[in-house]
């Protein structure tokens, strides 16, 4: 690692709120969208000149199409809850990560264009002029966020700045001023099937290895198949799982659990992405047409079953979206609904997240483990913002909670919490999601990671924990970047069906 | 005088109505297009209901983010509410038993909502990241309401205006039957103000009174799974 050109946060003794340095970050930002990348998505090549203009008129759009920003735009007060409650503003003390403070980047322009007082009287209310300058720090601030969700607990009108953030990301394409990072990835989906740009053949080699691998490991012919019309499951997956480490071992993993409970499972090479960069955007119709490759692919495959691997914002698209963009779910009346809901099994959840799985063979008793295998591992686990505050998993609100612990503690010996004000519903962000997982956004990166390595360090110094479990793409690899940073083993990082994949008995105990 | 608070005071109850009508149809007739409780959110309906009454009662969210502003805020809120209830009086000709029960809890509320305005007043002067993110009218909200608490108290227990005569006034509004107003100059004050308050409630960042009704974060069911979520526009997309 290449020693960091910024300051790494020290760790508190006490957990103060930090001092305000203005503009610490103003400098920045993601590298922005080139004419090729945006042109493939349908978004200007380069902001247009008429941007001003297009951008009050998207906004106004927005406005009447999305109740959350309509209330979010009225309703605050400048109370103050939210000002202490993002990870970015902890870790960087840039006085405009501070939740209220990003909004009102975008509400000073709506109160400028949208209300009465604001074009009366812009300086009493702070309304701002939408011009060069505030779409800059539009551009710069709101991909400092990273649509967490964290700062919506604390709001007395549930306000979310993620909502804001998502909304100002759209107008920010509309007009030609699209971040490289995401809308690169959207075009790769678009094209191939998966964030990573893997084609099927490419696929098909990387699984016959991991076949080959874990037959080599275990003696044990665990099928990792793609493609299969006609089985039980079809598994969508972030692709980060077919090569990334530590993300392949849960993919192992998945497959034991699958060979073990003897379900028959599939892949697929043209929806071979779970996640769905269309949310980071706020684009209703790309996160449409990229969720539309899964239900195509179900109809096509006649699958009973869809379940869903180890990724945050995935699992919120999936859990929360799915239904409404593709009738992926129960409860449709409308003809395009009902045409996949009378092929899925009404018994089981659908989509289920892979730990609901999981967790309800290990409840059936359908799965055996030798726990001492992870005796070697202290277990921590990080919830992801998307899986606690933005879905559920089971039948109760906060399953998504208890289930991963539940199966954590299944499958391993030793596991401990870290400080409760930083995991459930007030978990702290890896400092990654929402898209900005990308290099030109380290220091973004890991001044955002500081609140999560504190409490990580509290449980390493008293229990020992070597290992953090958690079930999300862009934390695994989020944390893989930014733990050596704090001084931490980068494999201190993993899936919670890694431990899993470590435990499980594949032979005949059934 | 008279005339002058008789046509204000038609103005403003004029635009309050009107402005917050259009508002709360303006809210209502938006759609919101995805599932978006902030989690763990209740399931069902009635559980909805339970969670917002504890956000309008209680404060419930306000209370996990900060204690100080909890504290202030709720004593200011709740306060008002006495408060306001107590001067429904003014407004009927024979006043029910359980108006006149509160009417001691409501004058005492009064100092109950000054302390929290002054609290959360002086938060926005002396906490840094508070006075970062308040704007100029941030403050004279909290200085009209503050000269609104502090004029109403005045009158109730300091220089005493003719009450009798304010409420044949008030009574005279709303029968269009006009009737003096006591020319007091506490009272004037504390009218002018709350007049200039109605007005501006449709159009600041008051409109977080309706707003937490209609937040999508607080008022949807967590139930994507089972009952498929569709909004007119995003259903026409499917139909093309």
């Amino acid at each position: 690692m290449a020693a960091p050109e910024f300051e790494i946060p020290k760790y508190r003794e006490f957990p103060t709120v930090p001092a305000m340095v203005p503009d610490s970050m103003a400098r920045v930002r993601p590298h922005v969208a080139n004419e090729k990348i945006q042109s493939a998505l349908g978004y200007p090549g380069a902001l247009v000149d008429d941007w001003q203009e297009k951008a009050i008129e998207e906004f106004g759009n927005l406005l009447g199409k999305y109740r959350s920003l309509k209330v979010f735009m009225d309703s605050c007060v400048h109370c103050g809850s939210c000002t202490d409650k993002c990870h970015y503003f902890i870790g960087t003390n840039d006085p405009k990560n501070m939740p209220v403070a990003r909004q009102e980047l975008m509400r000073s322009v709506y109160r400028r264009y949208f209300t009465l007082p604001g074009k009366v009287f812009p300086k009493l209310v702070g309304a701002r002029d939408l011009t060069r300058d505030v779409l800059d720090e539009w551009y710069t601030y709101f991909w400092q966020c990273s649509e967490c969700r964290r700062c919506s607990v604390f709001c007395p009108y549930g306000i979310d700045t993620a909502e804001v953030t998502m909304a100002a990301r759209h107008i920010l394409d509309t007009v030609g001023y699209g971040q490289k990072y995401s809308n690169e990835i959207l075009g790769k989906v678009n094209k191939i099937g998966n964030n990573l740009g893997l084609p099927g053949p490419a696929l098909e080699d990387t699984l016959q290895g991991l076949e080959e691998d874990v037959k080599d490991d275990t003696g044990i012919d665990v099928k990792y198949p793609l493609d299969v019309a006609g089985a039980e499951v079809l598994l969508v997956t972030p692709s980060a799982d077919f090569f990334a480490e530590p993300h392949i071992e849960s993919l192992i993993g998945y497959g034991k659990v699958f060979h073990a409970a003897g379900i028959s499972w599939t892949l697929s090479s043209y929806a071979s992405e779970a996640g769905n960069f269309g949310l980071f955007d706020g684009d209703y119709q790309m996160m449409r047409k990229v969720a539309m490759r899964i239900r195509e692919q179900a109809l096509e495959l006649g699958v009973k079953r869809i379940v869903v691997g180890e990724c945050g914002h995935a699992w919120r698209v999936a859990y929360a979206f799915w239904n409404t963009l593709t009738g992926l779910g129960a409860g449709g009346d409308d003809p395009f609904a009902v045409e996949l809901q009378k092929q899925l099994d009404p018994r089981y959840k659908q989509p289920s997240h892979i730990c609901e799985f999981t967790w309800d063979l290990i409840q059936q008793g359908r799965l055996k483990f030798d726990k001492e295998a992870n005796d070697n591992r202290v277990i921590t686990f990080h919830d992801s913002c998307n899986v606690a505050r933005a879905s559920r998993m089971g039948d109760y609100p906060g399953g998504q909670f208890d289930i991963p612990r539940n199966i954590i503690r299944t499958v391993a010996n030793k596991f401990v919490d870290m400080d409760e004000a930083t995991i459930r519903e007030v978990t702290f962000c890896c400092g990654g999601g929402g898209g900005v997982l990308t290099d030109e956004l380290i220091e973004t990166r890991v001044k955002g990671a500081f609140p999560r390595m504190e409490a990580l360090q509290q449980v390493v110094d008293r229990h020992g924990v070597n290992f953090m479990a958690t079930i999300c793409a862009i934390c695994k690899a989020q944390f893989t970047k930014v733990l050596p940073y704090y001084g931490f083993n980068m494999r201190l990082v993993g899936g919670v069906h890694q431990l899993v994949s470590t435990a499980i008995r594949l032979g005949d105990e059934q | 005088m008279t005339l002058f608070f008789t046509i204000l005071f038609y103005l403003a109850t004029a635009a309050l109505v009107a402005g917050l009508a259009y508002k709360i149809y303006d809210f209502a007739r938006t759609p919101a297009p995805l599932s978006i409780p902030t989690t763990p959110a209740p399931t069902t309906k009635p559980g909805v209901a339970f969670r917002l009454a504890r956000e309008v009662v209680l404060f419930e969210s306000l209370f996990k983010g900060n204690l100080w502003i909890w504290l202030f805020g709720w004593l200011f809120h709740m306060g008002l509410f006495l408060v306001l209830v107590r001067h429904l009086r003014y407004f009927v000709s024979d006043v029910p038993a359980w108006l006149l029960f509160i009417q001691p809890f409501g004058k005492y509320a009064a100092f109950m909502m000054v302390a929290g305005l002054a609290g959360l007043w002086a938060r926005r002067l002396f906490v840094e990241r508070i006075r970062y993110i308040s704007t100029p009218s941030d403050h004279l909200w909290l200085v009209l309401l503050l000269v609104i608490g502090m004029s109403g108290t005045a009158m109730t227990f300091l220089m005493h205006t003719d009450v009798v005569a304010v409420k044949a006034f008030f009574l005279g509004l709303m029968r269009f039957d006009i009737q003096p107003l006591p020319a007091h100059p506490g009272l004037f004050i504390h009218l002018l103000l709350v007049a200039l308050l109605m007005i501006l409630f449709p159009f600041s960042k008051l409109l977080h009174a309706p707003g937490v009704f209609f937040s999508p974060t607080r008022n949807m069911a967590d139930n994507p799974r089972e009952t498929r979520h569709l909004a007119p526009w995003a259903a026409q997309i499917e139909k093309n």
